[in-house]
């Protein structure tokens, strides 16, 4: 079980948590101007790196609140967290 | 190939056992092949060798970054069935069940198969409405499936529990006769010798590092760990590892790869008959020839290539194995580990060319490619060859993702296996 660096609450155990995929991927702003390509690319594509992602968590059981983490997907190991909104330190 | 027989048994006993050869050489690389398969599982040393048996295709190489058969294809728990729900999916899985079921002749190679029935438990008015809409469907499309009682189920395997005082009581089961389970390392190690005695080179301990395009952007060489070969063809069958290989020829994937567990106990007498797999409440158990029970728990709820999954995810199946059967609660369990499962948005495969001239990719299998084996050898090895989809892996494109043709088997399957 993972011990996950809530940016709020400090380090807790993964089930209190819900992974919610990759991180920096936002729903395009004109939805009616991308391509089939585009769509399908910005639904579906993931980078899955083996190494360092940047993904989401929502604290479920804590204090609700999603953020930002990146965590080395060969050692499940967490470098950093850090608030929606600010960048990665 | 030195051929096995019970005639060859019997010499080989008089004779100390000592007349046995490799079963398949160990080269150093060529400087360039026909075709390279990239990824030494189960599909990958299939796939060669259907090109080389059906396609005719010589000088042709299988690069594998470790042992064959250490990836997935040798840490699943070998459910083979083709109870799938939709048309496209049944006509796939049980394309390969037909061809298991002569595997052993056709590779000269005992791969085990043993066809003793799935049961897919129901625990509630859901689950008995979906498994009958299955047991439906796959009999149109002319996949044996059938609709047991839970006393039938109960018939069929002693062991299980089906009291009322269950927390989630069996109310009843789908059973597929045809379905089974086969040695893992056996098909691995059957298909290499199969595609060795046909001239393939099996190069192990050689890892893709990059792929290399000419200026039309077409394939024109793999790196490796030992060196540049050139081909034309490149086949990537690299399961957990998929996005990384593509990823070097540019291409990003609709795959994420998490880690997915199984157990085995210590081996004892035979004590379950078939297969046993519940949905609902997350379990699937056989037992092996060996004796031991072989529990597969479910995936991480993250992405991660560790080839090792949480505790937490593992007790959650043994709670659930426990509650169907009481009498296991004290077999201890010898081993535990993960495989990193390559996942696709709708848990269907792809088996398909891609936009890169010479670039094919059959993955996507997730929790679920063993069963596969044979028929994604065998279709992936006629789509490289011809460069055409065969009918039966047709729907399974990249493209659908584009185009909205999803094969939705995440609600349909719902379970890891
Ligand atoms: C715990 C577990 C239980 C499962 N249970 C079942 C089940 O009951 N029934 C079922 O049908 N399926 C099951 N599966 C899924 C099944 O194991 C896979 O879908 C299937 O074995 C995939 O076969 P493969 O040949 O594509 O992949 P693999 O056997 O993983 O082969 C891919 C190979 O590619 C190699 N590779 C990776 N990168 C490179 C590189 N850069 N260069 C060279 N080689 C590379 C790897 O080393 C590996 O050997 C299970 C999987 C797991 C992990
Ligand atoms: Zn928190």
């Amino acid at each position: 079980m993972l011990l996950i660096p809530c940016p709020y609450c400090g380090p807790r155990p993964e089930l209190e948590f819900t992974y919610a995929g990759e991180a920096n991927i936002s729903r395009p702003a004109e939805p009616e101007s991308l391509s089939d390509e585009q769509w399908a690319a910005y639904l579906y594509q993931r980078t899955n790196p083996r190494g360092m992602h940047a993904e989401r968590w929502r604290h479920v059981h804590g204090c609700g609140r999603y953020f930002n983490a990146s965590r080395d997907t060969l050692s499940d190991q967490f470098q950093f967290s850090w608030k929606p909104g600010e960048s990665p330190p | 190939m030195q051929r096995f027989s019970a005639l060859a048994l019997a010499r080989n006993a008089l004779s100390g056992q000592t007349g046995w050869q490799r079963q398949w050489r160990s080269p150093d690389p060529a400087k360039r092949y026909n075709a390279i398969i990239i990824g030494g599982g189960g599909h990958g040393l299939a796939t060669a060798f259907h090109l080389a048996r059906d396609h005719g295709m010589r000088n042709i190489a299988v690069l594998e970054k470790s042992w064959i058969g250490g990836g997935n294809t040798g840490r699943n728990t070998t459910i083979i069935r083709s109870n799938y729900l939709f048309n496209a999916s049944s006509s796939l899985y049980d394309h390969a069940v037909k061809l298991w079921e002569n595997l052993s002749q056709t590779l000269n190679y005992n791969v085990m198969f043993s066809q003793r029935g799935v049961l897919m438990l129901a625990h509630n008015v859901h689950d008995e409405q979906v498994f009958k809409r299955h047991v439906h469907a796959n009999r149109l499309n002319g996949v044996d499936n059938e609709w047991l009682t839970a006393a039938q189920a109960k018939a069929f395997c002693p062991p299980l529990r089906i009291d009322a005082g269950m927390r989630y009581p069996v109310l009843g089961a789908a059973l597929q006769r045809r379905a089974g389970v086969a040695r893992h390392d056996a098909v691995a190690w059957g298909y290499a010798r199969a595609a060795d005695a046909l001239g393939v080179d099996i190069v192990e301990n050689c890892a893709a590092t990059s792929i290399v395009r000419d200026r039309q952007g077409a394939v024109e060489a793999v790196e490796t760990t030992r060196g540049r070969i050139a081909t034309a063809k490149i086949g990537v069958v690299a399961a957990g590892n998929t996005s990384v290989i593509m990823g070097m020829a540019g291409l990003r994937m609709p795959l994420e790869s998490f880690p997915l567990q199984a157990l085995v106990s210590e081996p004892v007498k035979p004590v379950l008959p078939c297969i046993v797999m519940s949905n609902t409440i997350h379990a699937y158990i056989s037992q092996s020839d060996k004796g031991e029970l072989v529990i597969g728990a479910g995936t991480d709820a993250y992405i991660s290539y560790s080839q090792r999954g949480a505790l937490h995810v593992s007790t959650h199946t043994l709670e659930a194995i426990c509650e169907l059967f009481p009498q296991f609660r004290r077999m201890r369990m010898l081993r535990n580990w993960g495989g990193i499962v390559d996942v696709t948005p709708d848990r269907s495969p792809i088996i398909a060319k891609t936009s890169v001239p010479g670039l094919y990719v059959n993955c996507g299998w997730g929790t679920g490619g063993f069963k596969a084996t044979p028929g994604s050898g065998h279709l992936f090895a006629w789509t490289m060859a011809k460069d055409e989809p065969h009918p039966i892996n047709a729907p399974f494109t990249l493209e659908r993702f584009r185009d909205g043709f999803l094969i939705d088997e995440a609600a349909a399957a719902a379970v890891s296996h």
